[in-house]
């Protein structure tokens, strides 16, 4: 696996931000249209971290005009112009599916205290 | 220039291009591979290379092939195969010669031949994608294949009919296959799509032999 592990590295990005399932983020995606580029952010709460290495994706949602949308980012993808991480969540599971099932004001996340914040950061 | 050379499949990842596209690849481990014989057409009847890959210890090898290999001026080496050559260059290579994977570069269209993942005994919807019967409704036969055949004639079974049996762990190659990356320091190759055979397995890598895709390398 080393091997693979090494070859990964080598293509994977190191500005993006550090964050977890619950998190709110920005991210910042390139769209072609014709031969133009543009910009598109897409805002949601991160439900989903998957895979390792070059592979991780990442599932963001958000409710758009009533309707929940996700998306589903390759996080080392280089059409990610950024990351903007909004606001930290406190969650207790890795998979926040459950969300789906929830309305607008069942589904909201507290948000994570500095004292967790801190602790969190000690142990990575 | 020699066709081919032995390697190991070291496992699938993948990779972005600049446009955002996944590119999804097999690393291979291929060469070094020492020459140990040449094959000439006027001892042989034909032309050819014997290329042997990965050393091993001298006990693990039998005598005859311990002889073979001294002969050549190589250590021993675990996996031995013939390879014939694309130009007729045969006075290029000598035994004790040493082939690397820069006999393949980027955009190169080659063949990998391996030992597919055994299956053990497997049923026909597995083996060969038979569509099974219904679950429900009263079915019972579930995974089973249906009728094998008519009555009084032929009142036997076609030969050759599907049935379920041994699968895999056969040679399997998979043809134009394009190389993505050359790494002649690390002996690594990256070919895009999947290779037969278990992470580990030996494959042989070959420049292809598809006319269409030849043409093109």
């Amino acid at each position: 696996m080393s091997i693979i592990h090494e070859i990964e590295k080598a293509h994977m990005r190191t500005d993006i931000p550090d964050f977890r399932p619950g998190d709110t983020v920005a991210v910042h995606y390139k769209i072609k249209e014709g031969d133009r580029e543009r910009i598109q952010v897409f805002e949601g709460v991160v439900i989903a971290r998957k895979g390792e290495g070059l592979r991780e994706t990442f599932t963001v949602r958000k409710v758009s005009y009533g309707i929940g949308v996700e998306r589903i980012f390759p996080l080392h993808s280089p059409l990610i112009e950024k990351i903007e991480v909004k606001r930290q969540g406190r969650v207790r599971r890795a998979k926040l599916y459950y969300l789906r099932g929830l309305s607008r004001k069942a589904s909201r996340i507290k948000e994570r205290t500095k004292a967790e914040k801190k602790e969190n950061n000690q142990t990575e | 220039m020699i066709e081919g050379l032995i390697g190991r499949k070291i496992g699938m990842t993948q990779f972005f291009l600049e446009d955002g596209t996944v590119v999804v690849a097999t690393v291979i481990k291929a060469g070094p591979c020492f020459v140990v014989q040449k094959k000439t057409a006027e001892k042989d009847g034909y032309e050819s290379v014997q290329l042997g890959f990965e050393e091993v210890k001298p006990q693990r090898v039998t005598k005859p092939l311990l002889g073979h290999f001294r002969k050549a001026g190589v250590p021993p080496l675990r996996f031995l195969r013939e390879f014939r050559l694309l130009d007729g260059s045969l006075d290029d290579y000598n035994p004790g010669d040493v082939v690397k994977v820069d006999i393949f570069k980027e955009g190169d269209i080659v063949d990998v031949t391996g030992k597919s993942k055994g299956r053990g005994f497997a049923g026909v919807m597995k083996r060969h994608g038979f569509s099974g019967q219904p679950d429900s409704h009263g079915g019972m036969a579930h995974r089973r294949p249906g009728s094998i055949g008519q009555h009084s004639f032929p009142a036997r079974v076609w030969k050759g009919l599907r049935m379920a049996g041994h699968m895999g762990a056969e040679t399997v190659t998979v043809q134009g296959l394009k190389v993505v990356k050359v790494d002649p320091e690390r002996n690594l190759i990256m070919v895009k799509g999947s290779v037969p055979g278990p992470d580990g397995g030996m494959v042989i890598i070959k420049h292809t032999t598809k006319g269409r895709l030849r043409r093109a390398v």
